[in-house]
């Protein structure tokens, strides 16, 4: 595929001191007049906001920055809209570009809610045509039909969010620039609007976004750009770099496990979780890896649909524990539960668990799911014996792991099943004796 | 500049015609928005101010006003220096009242001074409209100059605009000009023939007058209106040439500036 956008040296330098002490005319007369007759630069600081980035991203891709406060990413992205011009390097992006580094920029307090849709879509870039045609799916994305002939300034802050993404969401650009501005609304607003990106990303258009939400690049992301103190850092897949990026931001927290011993050198096969950041629970127990088996217990490297799998969970107890509950989720990639595994579900009881370490498998006869990205939570706990009182949260590991389910001509048909026929498949076989007709062919391609 | 980035520069503004559309339209909707008397300050503002000339210069001043009533007579240079005090005021400090724009989405730079110049037009037509009751009030004849009337706004609109694009990129960067402006308009009146005919002056200063291009714009105006008092071409010329030679300057800093605007206001 074509490349889309391309950034070629990029750098960019901000003179802060030229930025504080010029915003007087007295004043830059006074330094105007001590320049000419001294060469000196006594009041200039300059700071490189961006220094030497190159990358390019190619039709369609999602692509995520992150990075710390003041790493870059925002120079980045306004630089890539035209707000703000490189002080050196050359970019070039093919099409129709929008950008939408806020929500509801420009906004008037005094307009009304549908006067407002044609003033923001005209700067974000639409014509006043598109605004007019999508105008209905706009007001009844941000759910403020109602509200249309009022002056925005009585809306509330949430409506005004969600109004003002409505109106970007609609934006029909070949590529989108997106700055954290997923995190608006409430949680059901912000799954529409997770929807909509993924609806954004299937129509086959390039998507940059900045998030310091790692979840939400993750979610969106298949491919990350770390910028660090105004260079890109590392440039790949967004687990790899999230990870790193984690760890170099968090510090790294070990259980003093060699990984390597556990999985007998094959990592490819599964995940260390001894790193995994977004754990929860009293920690009396904790998952400290996760591998991927064939069933007859050999390394899966790849895993397709209608595979069979063992999964081998990896548990490190600190102390004693007493009626653990192993739980296995997979979810899509917009935090949808696909399916729930736990040996409480299945009707096991483990009364005490000794410390140390261990694990539990999971044999699954067939992975029936779709070929996609998905992601695996895991969770230990303890229901209380005392009915009405609340569970005991020993381990939570929100989407710790990616889970590749691979494309796979199940049927040997030469069409393969996709997600676009579902969610999860079920293995076949048609039965074709009652058919009127004759000369029925069944494709099998290795034949 | 090359001719190529030039054109370049056109065309970007030509596909973004709508959005400075918008603008011209969100200026006018929000100026009357929540006022009671609506378009009717398009009016009250050279009215009244025609109202205390008149009593104070026409009346006891005295001022001499060539022959012609002393209200209507301050009135048609009311109505267009009214227009362009105002878009240059509005001019000179959109780009720091538009200050989230800039930083946050990119367009041509170009349509905010644009808009805000021009939006002050509706005022002025409306303000015109008075201006032909007052002429059949003072019994001032209808003529074919009066279809000049109109066509004088372009170079008063491009004198406005290419000043407005100076001020308001010095603007961004030195926020004296937002003090600097209504003192500079303050003094713009009183050299400028608005309260007072431009023959009150002796010879030599009369010439120097002349050299405000907005002299030669304003008298023109008066020209229009009154058919007994001609039209001063010479002083004109210089005012339509001031006027073009002001606007391209202005547009060349705006342009050289402009790519700076979002890292400075």
């Amino acid at each position: 595929m074509r490349e889309s956008v391309t950034v070629e040296h990029i750098s960019k330098k901000y003179d802060i001191g030229k930025l504080q002490m010029d915003t007087n005319f007295r004043e830059a007369l006074v330094r105007f007049l001590k320049n000419s007759f001294s060469r000196s630069s006594e009041n200039k600081v300059e700071i490189w906001a961006l220094k030497d980035v190159s990358f390019s991203v190619k039709q369609g891709e999602i692509v995520g920055l992150i990075g710390r406060n003041g790493a870059g990413k925002s120079t980045l992205l306004k630089i890539l809209s035209r707000i703000t011009c490189p002080t050196s390097g050359k970019m070039n992006i093919r099409g129709r570009v929008g950008s939408l580094l806020e929500v509801g920029t420009g906004f008037h307090e005094e307009l009304t809610g549908r006067e407002n849709v044609y003033l923001n879509g005209s700067i974000l870039g639409m014509t006043k045509k598109e605004v007019k045609s999508k105008l209905d799916e706009i007001v009844s994305f941000a759910d403020v039909e109602k509200f249309l002939e009022t002056p925005i300034k009585h809306y509330s802050s949430g409506m005004r969010m969600r109004l003002g993404f409505s109106v970007a969401a609609h934006l029909d650009t070949d590529v989108l620039f997106v700055d954290e501005v997923l995190a608006v609304g409430d949680a059901a607003f912000q799954a529409k609007c997770l929807g909509k990106m993924k609806e954004l990303r299937d129509s086959g258009r390039t998507l940059i976004v900045v998030s310091h939400t790692m979840e939400t690049v993750q979610n969106l992301c298949p491919r990350v750009l770390w910028i660090d103190n105004g260079k890109l850092r590392q440039d790949g897949c967004s687990e790899d770099i999230i990870k790193s990026y984690m760890g170099a931001i968090r510090g790294k927290w070990r259980t003093g496990i060699n990984m390597n011993d556990i999985f007998g050198g094959v990592q490819e096969s599964g995940y260390d979780l001894t790193q995994a950041l977004n754990r929860i629970g009293t920690g009396d127990i904790q998952y400290i890896g996760i591998e991927f088996r064939t069933l007859d217990g050999q390394p899966k490297k790849q895993i397709f649909s209608g595979d069979s799998l063992k999964l081998r969970l990896h548990y490190q107890a600190h102390k004693p524990v007493s009626k653990p509950n192993f739980f296995f989720r997979i979810a899509n990639e917009f935090g949808e539960k696909v399916t729930t595994l736990g040996t409480y579900l299945s009707g096991i009881e483990i009364p005490i668990l000794y410390p140390g370490i261990g694990y539990i498998d999971l044999d699954l006869e067939c992975l029936n799911i779709m070929p996609d990205r998905y992601y695996l939570t895991l969770w230990i706990n303890r229901y209380s014996d005392i009915p009405g009182e609340k569970e005991t949260l020993y381990n939570g590991l929100d989407r710790c792991a990616p889970f590749h389910v691979e494309y796979i001509d199940y049927y040997r048909s030469g069409r393969g099943i996709d997600k676009v026929w579902g969610g999860i498949f079920i293995p076949c076989k048609w039965n074709l004796n009652g058919l009127n007709s004759e000369n029925v062919v069944v494709r099998d391609i290795n034949v | 500049m090359t001719e190529g980035t030039k054109l370049e520069w056109i065309k970007e503004f030509w596909r973004y015609k709508e959005l400075f559309y918008f603008f011209v339209w969100r200026d006018i909707k929000i100026k009357y928005r929540q006022t009671v008397l609506g378009a009717l300050w398009a009016i009250i503002q050279p009215l009244f101010t025609m109202l205390v000339f008149t009593t104070f210069f026409g009346k006891f001043a005295k001022m001499p006003s060539d022959g012609i009533p002393y209200p209507i007579f301050s009135y048609v240079a009311l109505v267009p220096w009214t227009y362009f005090a105002g878009a240059v005021t509005m001019s000179g400090n959109c780009l720091i009242g538009n200050s989230n724009l800039l930083t946050k989405v990119y367009f041509p730079r170009f349509a905010i001074p644009a808009s805000s110049t021009l939006s002050g037009l509706i005022d002025f037509f409306i303000a015109s409209i008075l201006l032909f009751g007052l002429m059949v009030y003072y019994h001032v004849p209808m003529s074919w100059g009066l279809l000049l009337w109109p066509v004088l706004v372009i170079p008063l609109v491009l004198l406005a605009l290419g000043l407005g694009m100076i001020l308001a990129s010095l603007n961004v960067k030195y926020r004296d000009i937002k003090y600097t402006i209504p003192f500079g308009i303050q003094i713009l009146l009183f050299i400028t023939p608005i309260i007072y005919p431009i023959s009150i002056l002796p010879e030599k200063y009369q010439k120097l007058v002349k050299l405000n291009p907005l002299t030669g714009i304003i008298d023109a105006f008066r020209s229009s209106v009154f058919p007994n008092k001609h039209m001063d071409f010479g002083s004109l010329s210089i005012s339509i040439v001031a006027s073009i030679v002001i606007f391209f300057i202005g547009l060349a800093y705006f342009r050289k500036t402009e790519k700076d605007f979002a890292d400075v206001v």
